[in-house]
């Protein structure tokens, strides 16, 4: 048995304690934004926040979890997820989840960003559709609707 | 009478001696000069600067934003305080644009800067004072043609007595031996060219050999393996504590690739390092190789290889169970037995000399800061695990690979280790 907070809510489950908290989330408590893509830490579409910093959930074994601070995609406030809509900064969508958790933790960390920590710290996060120039628009929106803003963009928003 | 002669003759060597200590510790000022016109230079020695350049990885230091090549800023910390590595693009007043050649040749051969002021051998002019002219001209055609950038680094402020530059006058007349080393014509020519390059450009024992209480390498203790920027430069000779052998081809792959096939990938400083051996003349690599592995020619692996690799699974299970746990739910996707990874000719982790060496250092450095994809490659990179697993879980992760693939007993620096990596993070 392992207990774990997730969005503020603390769950228990059966499971083995290697099993990654990325299985966890999906088969055990139906939270299924993170998604599986290369199992190996390479491609941030499990990334999800513990203790605030942004993690590849499919390497962290549940024994890993102790009392520490999980937040999933399901469990964010609005602007990041609603600039991400506005921008249509999805096409397949498979890395969106993680890439907004991802730029959750920077925004919440540091509020004006320069482009390039923006460009650097989403790094992590592949995508293969190739929406990135909208991906850093939406992230400059909710930048912006977070009552801070990127400094010195590289492009207007249109 | 005779008295008087001879105390006027003890005041007048006393007086020169003075005078000689004065030059020594002040050297003077070399006048300034017009920045040199790009076009001034021959190409081809431009070329040739590169290389060297890449070589001695001047901008492993001397870059520390991408997007401002060799223009200083990165701190190097040092026993004696932080020293900050200076802006060498030719920007006239932040950089040495005005540096002429003979300011820059100076500068690295006798650790001197233009105004006179002494260098600290974090520089390491006690190496570069090994170039040959040549190499020189080609280094100071290679540097004037780059894009001068303005903008000076933090000044460098150290404790002690080391805070007082001229003081260093008296370090370099102890420790610093000028000019280059004769060949040993016992040896090839292509060993002494890597011994050149290898004590002089590449500065290779700077970061493999302990230093003393001056900061000064410890010559009865070359390559004998040294602590750096929180990771430990391992031992290059008798002592080196490699399970497989270092030869030449495998030293060349090392060192062009960033990955050794029968060992590991190159972490930490050495990641930089091999990044800029990638794109030097091959000749230049395989002569360090040579050398290099003449080095290690006496060390145990070097006698004796060890054909299967050490996989104690039980014991490790038995010893550090929470280990084994987070090594099978954080590790085992890439590094147990028939992962893709392994199956795509990773070596195994029994391998890598991380492990292997007497310090848990490295070993937690590169679980907590994770790895670069080596030179070229787009292929896997170690992702950090310092914000997914907390100290007491990477110590036991330490002390179980220790245990499972090693026959050496466990480390007693683990926490010291994990501590020392966790205060070094940027908050």
């Amino acid at each position: 048995m392992i207990t774990l907070t997730v969005n503020g809510q603390m769950h228990e489950v059966e499971v083995d304690p290697d099993t990654p908290l990325l299985y966890v989330l999906r088969n055990d408590l139906e939270l299924n934004g993170a998604k599986f893509g290369c199992g190996l830490g390479q491609c941030g579409a499990c990334t999800v926040l513990l203790d605030d910093k942004p993690v590849f959930s499919c390497l962290v074994p549940a024994a890993a979890l102790g009392t520490r601070k999980i937040r999933t995609i399901e469990g964010l406030p609005a602007a990041l997820p609603a600039a991400f809509e506005t921008e249509q900064a999805a096409q397949c969508g498979y890395c969106i989840a993680g890439m907004i958790v991802r730029a959750q933790a920077l925004l919440e960390r540091n509020p004006r960003p320069t482009e390039q920590e923006v460009r650097a710290h989403l790094a992590p996060s592949l995508c293969r559709c190739g929406t990135h120039m909208r991906i850093l628009r939406a992230v400059r929106r909710a930048a912006e609707a977070m009552g801070g803003g990127v400094r010195d963009v590289a492009e207007q928003t249109p | 009478m005779a008295r008087t002669r001879f105390a006027v003759g003890i005041a007048l060597v006393c007086a020169a001696a003075i005078a000689a200590a004065i030059v020594f510790a002040w050297p003077p000022e070399i006048e300034k000069v017009t920045p040199p016109a790009p076009d001034s230079f021959d190409r081809y020695r431009v070329a040739e600067g590169e290389d060297l350049a890449r070589l001695g990885n001047c901008a492993g230091c001397h870059t520390s934003d991408p997007s401002r090549p060799l223009a200083g800023g990165r701190a190097l910390p040092t026993p004696f305080g932080t020293v900050f590595a200076t802006n060498i693009t030719p920007h006239p007043d932040d950089g040495i644009g005005a540096w002429s050649r003979e300011a820059f040749g100076r500068a690295m051969r006798r650790g001197v800067a233009r105004d006179g002021t002494h260098l600290y051998p974090a520089f390491p002019y006690d190496h570069f004072t090994r170039t040959t002219d040549q190499q020189l001209d080609a280094l100071y055609a290679w540097l004037m043609t780059r894009r001068p950038i303005a903008g000076s680094a933090p000044q460098t402020k150290l404790d002690g007595v080391a805070g007082w530059r001229p003081a260093m006058a008296g370090w370099n007349l102890v420790f610093l031996r000028e000019g280059a080393i004769a060949d040993d014509p016992s040896q090839t020519p292509q060993w002494n060219r890597g011994r050149a390059l290898v004590a002089g450009l590449a500065h290779c024992s700077s970061c493999h050999t302990p230093r003393d209480r001056f900061g000064a390498e410890d010559r009865s203790r070359r390559f004998d393996g040294a602590e750096i920027e929180g990771w430990y430069a391992p031992p290059l000779n008798a002592s080196s504590p490699a399970v497989r052998p270092w030869t030449v081809d495998e030293l060349y792959t090392y060192l062009r690739t960033g990955l050794g096939p029968r060992h590991a990938a190159a972490a930490g400083p050495m990641g930089g390092v091999t990044r800029a051996l990638a794109q030097v003349p091959e000749d230049d690599v395989r002569a360090i190789a040579v050398y290099v592995a003449s080095l290690m020619a006496a060390a145990p692996a070097a006698l004796q290889d060890s054909p299967e690799p050490i996989d104690r699974l039980a014991d490790a299970a038995r010893a550090h169970p929470e280990g084994a746990t987070l090594f099978a739910g954080a590790c085992a996707t890439c590094h147990e037995q028939g992962a893709p990874m392994m199956q795509q000719g990773r070596p195994h982790l029994a391998w890598g000399t991380p492990l292997h060496t007497d310090n848990a250092r490295n070993t937690v450095a590169i679980i907590m800061k994770g790895l670069a994809s080596p030179a070229g490659a787009t292929g896997p990179t170690m992702p950090a695990y310092a914000d997914m697993l907390d100290d007491r879980q990477v110590q036991e992760l330490a002390a179980y690979l220790r245990t499972r693939f090693t026959d050496k007993p466990p480390w007693s620096d683990v926490q010291a280790a994990v501590t020392e990596v966790r205060q070094g993070e940027p908050k």
